[in-house]
C-alpha cells in the first residue's frame, strides 16, 4: 500500500490529492474497526442495558483503573461512520471527477463510479477486511432507489410525457415482455447445448432471468442521457420507458419466482399475470395519486409554518412508495404519480424558499444516491462469488441486444401507424442504443434464493450486461450522438409568445374538433382541464392562486424571474432604472445662463443614434431574460424572491411606457449629430460615462406620467436627483438648454473633465449594469449640466425636484 | 366502398375538392355529414347560427374567431368546398411529397397551418398583428380573469419578445420564428383526418 500511494503522489496535481484524501478517509474507517474490535465487543449494545439492570449485580469488586483520559470506542457508532464514510466518499468523488475536464468529457459519470468502487472493492479486499455487503437489496429499494425516482417523478415534463404516452407504454410494456420472452427463451435453448454444462437450468429459471435483465434502468439511463443532452422527444421515450416496465418487471418476476418453484405453468395462470399487471400498474398510480392529493391538500394549510413544508413533500410521497410496496405494487409507478400529481398544487401554495429546498434536496439527495448506487455496484462486483459460464454470460449479452434491437424496430414499425411525428431511424437507433441496464437488474437478482436457482452465474452474467452496456453503450453514445447529427435538446427559454401561442391553438384545436364532432385528444385534455379548474383547483390550491389563469401564472413567473436576474446583476432595478425623463421647472434655474436661443438650430436626431438609444433601452429589458436551464443535476434556475414583486411589476410597467414614449418621440429629438459621435457612444460604453448621449424629454404629446413615480437615487458624490417629467410642455427653454450641452460637447471633445459632473458612484451600478447605468448618467448629466459658460457648482448640487 | 362512391357523387365537385384538399373521399363523406348535420334548415350553406348551435364551442374562449374565420371577409355564409378547405389546413402533413414549384403551398404543410392561425390573430388582414389585435386574443382567452393593466403588460412584453423588425407589429416571419419550437404539424393536426 505505500509502494502505491508513493507512486501517486509523485504527480503533484491537486485533484489527485482530493482522490488520495477519500481513499484514506476511507481505508481510516475500515481500517479503525479492526483495532478498536476488543473494545467494540465490550459496550455490548444498548439492547443489552435492560438486561443488564436486572442481573444481580455482582461485580463491585472490579479492580480500579487509571482513569482514562483518552479511549476509543468504535462500536457503537459502527454503521452511522461507515455510511457518512461512504456517502463522503462518493461526494469526494464527485468532486474530483469535474477537477479533471478531460475525463468528464469522454467518460461518462456512471463509468468512472463504478472504476471508483472497483477499486475502493478491492483495497478493502487487499486489507483483508470482509467487503460489507453495500448493495443488499433492501438497503437499495428502500433507500438508495426511491430518491431517484422522487426526483424523476416531481420534475417529469408533463406535456410530452403524455403526449407520447402511447409510445412509452407500447415500448415499456410490450417491448419489455418481448425482451423476457426472447432472451429466457433462447437462453433456454443455449443451456441446452451439452457443452455448455447447464442443462440442469430449467425453463422458469431462465425466464425469470430473462425478465430480470430486460428491464431498462431508470438510474442507468438518467446517468448517461443527462450528459448527452439529447431532443426532448428522444429523452422521454427513453426514459418514460424505463420509469413505466418497472410494473411490467414486478409482475413477470414474482410471477416466475413463485412458479419456478412449483415448476410450471398453466394458461390460468397467464391470465392471472395480466390481470395482476394491470392491478399492479394501475394500483401503484392510484396509490401514488392518492398521496399526491393528501400532499396538496395538506400543503394548503402551511402559509403559516412554512418551514416544514419541504418535509412534507418528501415524506408523503416515500410513504406512497412504502404503501405501494406492502401491497407489491409497483412502487415507482407510485412515486412517479405522487410526484407528478402533487406538483402543480404544492407550487402554487408553497413560499418560493419551500420550492427552492425541495429543488435542491431531491437534486441533492438523488445525486448522491446515484452516485453511491454506481459505486456499490462496483464493490459488489469486487465481493461476489462469481461463476463464470462463457456460454451463459456471452449468450446473454448478445441475446440483451438483438433482443432490443428487433423489439425497437418492430414496436416502432407498429407505432408510426398511429403518431403524427413519425420516429426515424435515428430515433430508433438511439432509443435501442440506449436501453441500458443497472442496478436493479443486479438488486432483483441478489433476491434471488441460491437454493433454486443458480444465483452466482445469474449474478455473475447481470453484472456483465451491466458493465458492457454502462461501459460500452454510455462511453460511445456520445459521439454516435454527434456523428448521427441528432438533434439536440433546444434551450428551453419559453417565451411569453410561445405560451400564448400555443394556448390559442389549443383552444383553436379544441374548436375545430368539436366542430367535425370528433371527440379527440384536445377534446378530452380541455375537458380534464375545464374540471381541474373549476373543481379540483379550488380544493387544493389556497386562496386566489385558485383562480389564476394559467398564462398570467406563467407570466408572473417569468416578471419574477427577471426581476430576480435585474437584481443579481447588480442593477437594482427599482431605483436605477432610467428614469421616466420627465423634464419639469428646469427654466427657473437655466435661462439666466443660457445665451440667447434664436440662433440655434433644432437639428434633429439622427435616426442612427436614436436607433442606438432605443436599442439600449430595449436591451435593458431584455437583457436579463430568463434562460430556463434543463433540469439536470448540474444546474439549477435560480429562484425568484417573493419581496417587492407588486412594486417591481409597477415599476417595469412604467419602464415600458417610459420605452414607449421614447418611441414616440421620433421628431423631436434635437440631438445635433454631433461629430464625435462613434467617440462619443463609445466612451459612453466605458465605465466613466463622461459624455453623454441623451434623450431630451421635452415637448412630449403623450400622456402625462406620473411625477412622482421615479426618482434617481441620489448618490453620495451629489449627483441631482433630477425628477423629469416627461408631459411638462416647457420646450423651448429645455431645447435650449440642450443645445448648449451640444455645444459644449463639441467644444471638448477630447477634454471631458470640464463639463460633466462627476459620474455617479457607478458602483452599484458597473456589475453587468452598465448599459442602464449609463442611461441613467446620460440623462442626468445631460439635462442638469447647464453648459460651459454657467456655474457649474450651483447646478450640479441642485436637486431638480418637482 | 361503393355505396360511399355513390354519395360522392351528391357532392359537387367532389374530385376536384379531394385533388385540392388531398382528403380521401371517405373523409370527405364524413365531413359531407357532418356538414349537412350542422346545417339544419338543409339550405346548402352554413351561417353564424350554425356554428354556434354546437355546444362546445360556446364554452370556447375563442369560439367567436373560430367561427369568424370560417367567413370570408364579408360573406354571411359558408358553403361546403369553403368548410372543406378551411379544415384541409388541419389535415397532418406528409413528408416528402414532391410537388412542383408552380402548385401554392398545400393548406396542410407547416406554413399553411400557421398562416391559417397567423390569419386569426391578424383580423384586419394587413399581414400584421398590431398590439390591439394581440390585446383582443388575449383578453378573449383571459376572459375577465385579469386586469387590463396586466393585460397590456403582458402584449407589451410579447411584442418586444417577438418584434424582430421593431415596427411594433408582430409579422408572419416573427409569428412563425416565435413558434419555432413548436412542432407545428403534431400541435395543429386532428388526427383522424389523416
Amino acid at each position: 500500500m505505500p509502494s502505491r500511494t508513493g507512486a501517486r503522489s509523485s504527480r503533484s496535481r491537486p485533484e489527485l490529492g482530493l482522490l488520495l484524501l477519500g481513499m484514506f478517509v476511507l481505508l481510516g474507517g475500515s481500517l479503525v474497526p479492526l483495532g478498536a474490535a476488543s473494545s467494540a465487543d465490550a459496550a455490548g449494545g444498548s439492547t443489552g442495558k435492560d438486561a443488564e439492570c436486572n442481573k444481580t449485580k455482582t461485580e463491585h469488586n472490579i479492580t480500579k483503573k487509571a482513569f482514562p483520559v483518552l479511549s476509543l470506542e468504535y462500536g457503537h457508532v459502527k454503521v452511522p461512520f461507515e455510511i457518512s464514510l461512504w456517502v463522503l466518499l462518493a461526494s469526494l468523488m464527485k468532486l474530483g471527477f469535474h477537477l479533471i475536464p478531460r475525463l468528464s468529457g469522454i467518460v461518462p459519470e456512471s463509468c468512472l463510479l463504478i472504476s471508483v468502487g472497483l477499486l475502493v472493492g478491492l483495497l478493502i479486499k487487499l486489507a483483508g477486511e470482509d467487503v460489507p455487503p453495500v448493495l443488499d437489496s433492501k438497503l437499495f429499494f428502500l433507500c438508495l432507489l426511491p430518491p431517484i425516482i422522487l426526483d424523476a417523478g416531481y420534475f417529469l415534463p408533463i406535456r410530452p410525457f403524455m403526449e407520447n404516452l402511447g409510445t412509452i407504454l407500447m415500448f415499456a410494456v410490450v417491448g419489455t415482455l418481448w425482451n423476457a420472452f426472447f432472451v429466457g427463451g433462447l437462453l433456454f435453448a443455449a443451456c441446452q447445448i451439452p457443452q455448455a454444462g447447464l442443462s440442469d437450468v430449467g425453463i422458469l429459471p431462465c425466464l425469470l432471468f430473462g425478465s430480470i435483465i430486460s428491464a431498462v434502468d431508470p438510474v442507468a439511463v438518467l446517468a448517461v442521457f443527462e450528459e448527452i443532452h439529447i431532443n426532448e422527444l428522444l429523452h422521454i421515450l427513453v426514459f418514460g420507458e424505463s420509469l413505466l416496465n418497472d410494473a411490467v418487471t414486478v409482475v413477470l418476476y414474482h410471477l416466475f419466482e413463485e412458479f419456478s418453484l412449483v415448476g410450471s405453468v398453466t394458461v390460468l395462470d397467464g391470465f392471472l399475470g395480466v390481470i395482476s399487471f394491470l392491478v399492479v400498474a394501475l394500483g401503484g398510480v392510484l396509490v401514488g395519486a392518492i398521496y399526491g392529493f393528501l400532499a396538496s391538500f395538506t400543503s394548503r394549510f402551511t402559509s403559516h409554518t412554512r418551514v416544514i413544508e419541504p418535509l412534507f413533500v418528501f415524506v408523503y410521497s416515500y410513504m406512497a412508495y412504502l404503501s405501494a410496496e406492502v401491497f407489491h405494487l409497483s412502487g415507482i409507478m407510485a412515486l412517479i404519480a405522487c410526484g407528478a400529481v402533487m406538483r402543480p398544487y404544492v407550487e402554487a401554495n408553497i413560499s418560493h424558499k419551500s420550492h427552492t429546498t425541495i429543488k435542491y434536496f431531491l437534486k441533492m439527495w438523488s445525486s448522491v444516491s446515484e452516485t453511491l448506487i454506481f459505486i456499490f455496484l462496483g464493490v459488489a462486483t469486487v465481493d461476489g462469488k462469481h461463476k463464470w459460464n462463457w456460454t451463459f454470460v456471452t449468450s446473454t449479452v448478445i441475446l440483451c441486444l438483438v433482443a432490443r434491437v428487433i423489439g425497437v424496430v418492430s414496436l416502432t414499425f407498429v407505432i408510426n401507424k398511429f403518431r403524427i411525428v413519425k420516429l426515424t431511424t435515428k430515433d430508433q437507433f438511439i432509443i435501442a442504443y440506449g436501453g441500458l441496464r443497472g442496478a436493479i437488474a443486479f438488486s432483483l437478482g441478489y433476491l434471488l434464493d441460491c437454493r433454486h436457482f443458480p444465483r452466482d452465474m445469474f449474478l455473475t452474467a447481470i453484472i456483465t450486461v451491466i458493465f458492457f452496456t454502462v461501459f460500452v453503450q454510455g462511453m460511445t453514445i456520445k459521439p454516435l450522438v454527434d456523428l448521427l447529427a441528432v438533434k439536440k435538446k433546444q434551450e428551453a427559454k419559453r417565451s411569453i409568445n410561445e405560451e400564448i401561442h400555443t394556448q390559442f391553438l389549443d383552444h383553436l384545436l379544441t374548436g375545430i374538433e368539436d366542430i367535425c364532432g370528433h371527440y379527440g385528444h384536445h377534446h378530452w385534455k380541455d375537458k380534464l382541464n375545464r374540471f381541474n379548474k373549476k373543481y379540483v383547483k379550488k380544493f387544493l390550491i389556497v386562496g386566489e392562486r385558485s383562480k389564476e389563469p394559467q398564462l398570467i401564472a406563467f407570466y408572473h413567473k417569468m416578471e419574477m424571474k427577471h426581476a430576480i436576474q435585474m437584481v443579481e446583476s447588480g442593477s437594482r432595478l427599482p431605483s436605477a432604472m432610467p428614469s421616466t425623463v420627465s423634464m419639469q421647472n428646469i427654466q427657473p434655474k437655466i435661462p439666466p445662463a443660457l445665451p440667447k436661443p434664436a440662433e440655434r438650430a433644432l437639428p434633429q436626431l439622427r435616426k442612427g443614434r436614436e436607433e442606438e438609444i432605443r436599442k439600449i433601452l430595449r436591451s435593458n429589458l431584455q437583457r436579463t431574460r430568463q434562460r430556463l436551464h434543463s433540469y439536470n443535476r448540474h444546474t439549477l434556475v435560480a429562484d425568484p424572491f417573493e419581496d417587492g414583486l407588486n412594486e417591481f411589476l409597477l415599476k417595469k410597467q412604467k419602464m415600458i411606457e417610459l420605452d414607449k414614449k421614447i418611441k414616440e418621440m421620433t421628431t423631436y429629438l434635437t440631438v445635433p449629430a454631433a461629430a464625435a459621435d462613434s467617440p462619443t457612444m463609445s466612451r459612453a460604453r466605458l465605465a466613466s460615462g463622461r459624455h453623454t448621449d441623451f434623450i431630451p424629454a421635452h415637448q412630449q404629446k403623450g400622456k402625462p406620467s406620473d411625477p412622482q413615480s421615479y426618482h434617481v437615487r441620489p448618490t453620495a458624490d451629489g449627483v441631482p436627483s433630477i425628477q423629469v417629467d416627461l408631459a411638462s410642455p416647457d420646450s423651448p427653454d429645455s431645447v435650449k438648454l440642450l443645445d448648449e450641452f451640444r455645444q459644449a460637447e463639441k467644444q471638448e471633445q477630447d477634454e471631458d473633465q470640464g463639463l460633466m459632473m462627476r459620474p455617479p458612484s457607478s458602483g452599484p451600478n458597473k456589475p453587468g449594469g452598465k448599459d442602464e447605468a449609463k442611461e441613467q448618467q446620460k440623462l442626468m448629466r445631460c439635462l442638469s449640466d447647464p453648459g460651459p459658460g454657467a456655474d457649474e457648482d450651483e447646478d450640479e448640487d441642485e436637486p431638480f425636484l418637482p | 366502398m361503393g355505396s360511399s362512391s355513390s354519395n360522392l357523387n351528391t357532392i359537387p365537385n367532389s374530385q376536384e375538392l379531394m385533388q385540392e384538399t388531398g382528403f380521401s373521399a371517405a373523409h370527405l363523406l364524413r365531413l359531407y355529414e357532418r356538414f349537412e348535420f350542422l346545417d339544419k334548415d338543409n339550405k346548402g350553406h352554413l351561417r353564424p347560427e350554425d356554428f354556434e348551435a354546437v355546444q362546445e364551442l360556446s364554452t370556447n374562449p375563442i369560439g367567436d374567431i373560430i367561427i369568424g374565420s370560417f367567413f370570408s371577409p364579408g360573406q354571411e355564409t359558408v358553403d361546403f368546398p369553403s368548410f372543406v378547405r378551411i379544415l384541409a389546413h388541419f389535415r397532418p402533413a406528409e413528408k416528402n411529397r414532391t410537388r412542383d414549384g408552380a402548385q401554392p403551398e398545400p393548406a396542410n404543410s407547416s406554413t399553411g397551418k400557421l398562416k391559417f392561425a397567423f390569419q386569426l390573430y391578424d383580423r384586419d388582414r394587413d399581414g400584421k398583428i398590431s398590439r390591439e389585435e394581440l390585446l383582443q386574443v388575449l383578453r378573449a382567452m383571459l376572459e375577465m380573469q385579469v386586469t387590463e393593466e396586466q393585460l397590456e403588460s403582458m402584449a407589451e412584453r410579447a411584442i418586444q419578445e417577438a418584434d424582430l423588425d421593431e415596427d411594433d407589429a408582430i409579422s408572419f416571419d416573427e409569428f412563425k420564428k416565435s413558434l419555432e419550437k413548436v412542432n407545428i404539424d403534431h400541435k395543429m393536426s386532428i388526427h383522424f383526418m389523416k
